[in-house]
């Protein structure tokens, strides 16, 4: 008991999100018993985790330098479209089957990257808000897929692609296999690296870090890079599980992507936050996801739900700041008695 | 003397300060009321708390027979509580005029504007303190004491009872404030309480009736001020009479490291010179707003030079960045601690590896175990009072706040470290503490930029001076110049000699 006390004290905000997670389940439970875990509804969640996960995981790097990056989804939708082409022959220069995927790989990892790279640098050179800077590039980047496409999807891919979206290993789809994956070495990357470090590091304090020769402006264009990076790999999920690319393709993540990463206790201001938490969020919002559609709830009344848990864990949110500012307060009292 | 004012029992804590401890104090009507102590001892703390911008942990405020737990802002301003801050809070874009009655026409619940009526408030008020001023000029275009007396007219346009000061001197020059203490004497004979708040000496003794002396957020207590003399007051504010131990550089290599020369960029400082040895602890001073920060934030990339040099090392080098100070061996103490030093929701330790990440890196990686190291070493050099490394820094006292920043630098080994107004805040304990470390880096073989405006603190820890007024240097004294009897006493003339009005381009 006395161990598992330390461990809540030591992360309150984690600890909270556990136990909150583990009540969705269990009422879930409650409420649908047996048709809510069964095989074929937790392989269906599995399928539709990954590509709102990975544009969350975007958002939550975007978060952690006390920004926000909106152009995600029009990044997923425009690299898919991308990929798209080089899947359906129009430029796949020649190449053939698993050549062709290859390049339409290589394709989607430069566009995402160059779209990155494009906010970074705007944000880092102009010292533009992020916000603004975003929608910005948000409205750029949809014009070039516009401008390619026309608004009509473009599909017909090569049908090798088709199968890693299809592909299932060990009873759970590859997809959701490829975002722990990717999910667990952001994490490493975050806790264990001289990159993670500076990102914590740049964003609780940017001034601080430029003033500790923490280079801002790098830091700025990484950071965004890899925001654009995780994008690009959601729209290549995207692709392979619709078989298709278009311009508008799930818009309505965007509000939950930002919902998924304050109930992981990503703080808006930056500085703040773990993958783990994200992760946890992702699921449980899953989860509540199947059930509002077993309930058959109008997206109306989903979008209610999703509205008042905003509300609700930005006040929780605030209620557990002021009581760690008080815990913190105690503490440095003691401090302050023990150095006398 | 009626008193107008009580506060009792006043407390108040921030995370890793206790600010102010069981603070009694009385202001009377008519009467001029000094709060003295040195930086960091709690003295705005207490005016926030009297003036409704803070809610003090437990005690209460009594104004005219009213009692109030929580008192608001607005309560206070009905009550006739009017307080100056340090940065005046006036709006730049507007005129004299409308700086003054603003906040008198917002008071009084008007919703139209009438100019002549800003203007006949504006004329009133500056009668009161018998100053001209062209009402039209806006904010921005006028000199630092100006804008002083815009502040004083706005706090008595709202019928002010009791007027707070807060350091009003500190960007002033010796005629300027020789001014503002004549308007306080007239105020005061008017009938107004005014309670100024300074931390130099002889200001405190040309004014003040009463003086109300803190130390650490305690109070030490009240004294008339002809009970007291320069030495009394020093010693009660400071807690010891032994002087600090001056510093003698004893370092033989006379090569210099950093020599800058005709550095200049305008509006900020002009045509600064200087070169600087190994083991050189130059004083760097003059009246906030002279230039010494801004020259500070150029040493070290943050601020780009106009023309002239830099050389380290006897190579003619610019320095565009923070990253590239940092690989020539320049580091800094900021100014402001607690945003531009700490990240001060982060461990201790990684506070102190912030500026050497890539050093303890390897393929990518933080080598914990050095980090834990390092920091456990600086940690220990710099004495840090606390738990362990891990302890989020925020909750440390001041004193040793400044001590992680200080060994996060140090822990680069850097060959000349500026450090800007490196005690402010901070108890006497950690203050001589530092002072020993900063003479243990020069007796190294370090070169130290030393920015204050103490000049105690300058006379025990500097080998040279500088004094800095309008960004340009006006004089500079060596070692045995300093030795001098009564060289502090030349370096205060200075420091407020020169006018003010010329920065103003
Ligand atoms: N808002 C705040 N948060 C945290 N610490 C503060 C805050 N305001 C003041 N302090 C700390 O409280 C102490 C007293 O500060 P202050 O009242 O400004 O001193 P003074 O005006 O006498 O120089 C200092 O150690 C300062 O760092
Ligand atoms: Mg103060």
């Amino acid at each position: 008991m006395n161990k598992i006390k330390k461990m809540v004290g030591k992360d309150l905000d984690l600890s909270i999100l556990v136990g909150l997670a583990l009540l969705v389940l269990v009422t879930v439970a409650g409420a649908f018993g047996g048709s809510m875990y069964s095989g074929r509804n937790i392989q269906s969640m599995a399928f539709q985790i990954p590509e709102f996960g990975f544009l969350a995981l975007a958002m939550m790097l975007s978060n952690m330098v006390g920004g926000i990056d909106l152009s995600i989804i029009a990044n997923a939708n425009t690299v898919a479209i991308f990929t798209a082409y080089v899947l359906n022959g129009t430029w796949a220069f020649g190449t053939e089957g698993i050549a062709r995927v290859i390049l339409a790989l290589i394709v989607a990892a430069v566009t995402s990257l160059i779209f990155g790279a494009f906010n970074g640098l705007i944000i880092a050179k102009t010292s533009a808000p992020s916000l603004i800077a975003t929608l910005g590039t948000m409205t750029l980047i949809q014009g070039i897929g516009m401008a390619l496409t026309g608004g009509s999807s473009i599909g017909d891919i090569d049908p090798l692609f088709a199968e890693f979206g299809k592909s299932v290993v060990l009873g759970l789809p590859l997809i959701f296999w490829l975002f722990l994956l990717v999910s667990l070495i952001l994490g490493l990357i975050l806790s264990l690296t001289g990159f993670g470090r500076k990102l914590y590091l740049y964003g609780g304090n940017p001034v601080a870090a430029r003033f500790s020769a923490v280079n801002n402006e790098k830091m700025s264009i990484l950071v965004f890079m890899a925001t654009g990076f995780l994008a690009g790999m959601a729209g290549l999920i995207i692709l392979s599980r619709v078989n298709s690319a278009k311009v508008g393709y799930g818009d309505s993540y965007l509000l939950q992507t930002m919902i998924v990463c304050v109930i992981g206790g990503i703080s808006p201001n930056g500085g703040k936050g773990k993958v783990q938490g994200v992760v946890i969020a992702i699921i449980m919002m899953q989860v509540m996801s199947s059930a509002f559609t077993i309930m058959s709830l109008s997206p109306y009344t989903k979008k209610l739900i999703w509205g008042i848990m905003l509300v609700l864990v930005l006040g929780l949110n605030h209620v557990i700041a002021a009581y760690s500012q008080k815990r913190t307060l105690k503490q440095s009292m003691k401090n302050l008695q023990s150095a006398q | 003397m009626e008193p107008i004012l009580c506060a009792r029992n006043i407390s108040k804590s921030f995370i890793g300060v206790r600010a102010l401890n069981n603070i009694d104090i009385t202001i009377n009507a008519g009467e001029i009321h000094c709060l003295a102590g040195e930086n960091g001892c709690g003295k705005s703390t207490l005016v926030k708390c009297i003036s409704g911008v803070y809610t003090p942990d437990h005690g209460e405020v009594e104004i005219s027979g009213e009692k109030y737990k929580n008192l608001t802002p607005i309560e206070a301003m009905n009550k006739g509580i009017q307080v100056i801050y340090q940065d005046l809070s006036l709006f730049q874009h507007m005129t004299v005029a409308e700086n003054i009655a603003i906040s008198k026409l917002k008071f009084e619940g008007n919703k139209t504007i009438n100019w002549k009526k800003i203007k006949s408030i504006a004329k009133e008020q500056l009668n009161k303190i018998g100053v001209k001023m062209n009402l039209d000029e806006t904010v921005g275009e006028i000199s630092m004491a100006n804008r002083q007396m815009v502040a004083i007219c706005r706090a008595l346009a709202q019928d002010a009872k009791i007027l707070f000061m807060d350091e009003p001197t500190t960007a002033l020059t010796k005629t300027e404030v020789d001014h503002l203490m004549k308007i306080m004497l007239e105020l005061k004979k008017k009938g107004l309480a005014i309670v100024f708040i300074s931390h130099k000496l002889d200001e405190v003794f040309t004014v003040a009736d009463t003086i109300t002396i803190f130390r650490n957020g305690d109070k030490i207590g009240d004294f008339n001020s002809k009970d007291l003399d320069e030495k009394s007051l020093s010693y009660h504010m400071t807690g010891r009479e032994i002087e600090y131990p001056r510093y003698h550089r004893t370092c033989k290599d006379n090569s210099p490291i950093l020599e800058i020369d005709h550095l200049t960029r305008k509006g900020q400082y002009e045509d600064i010179s200087m070169t600087i040895r190994p083991g050189d602890i130059i004083g760097l001073t003059g009246l906030l707003g002279s230039g010494r920060t801004e020259l500070a934030m150029s040493l070290f990339g943050l601020n780009p030079t106009q023309s002239g040099s830099i050389r380290i090392n006897g190579k003619e080098t610019s320095i565009a960045s923070p990253m590239a100070a940092k690989k020539q061996g320049i580091a800094l103490l900021p100014e402001d601690r607690f945003n531009q030093g700490l990240f001060i929701e982060r461990k201790i330790k990684e506070n102190i590896s912030s500026a050497l990440i890539d050093t303890i890196c390897k393929k990518g990686l933080i080598r914990k175990a050095e980090e834990d190291t390092i920091a456990q070493k600086y940690v220990n050099e710099l004495k840090v009072r606390t738990p362990s490394i891990e302890t989020v820094v925020g909750t440390l006292s001041g004193g040793n706040q400044q001590k992680v920043v200080i060994g996060k630098w140090t822990a680069t080994a850097p060959k000349v470290f500026i450090m800007d107004t490196p005690t402010v805040g901070i108890d006497i304990g950690s203050k001589s503490e530092i002072y020993e470390q900063i003479h243990k880096f020069a007796d190294g073989g370090m070169a130290i930029i030393f920015i204050s405006d103490e000049i105690q603190e300058i006379m025990a820890n500097c080998n040279r001076v500088i004094v800095l007024a309008n960004g340009k240097c006006i004089r500079e004294f060596d070692e045995n110049e300093l030795g001098q009897d009564g060289a502090d006493k030349i370096i205060t003339d200075l420091i407020g000699s020169q006018s003010a009005e010329e920065v103003t381009p």
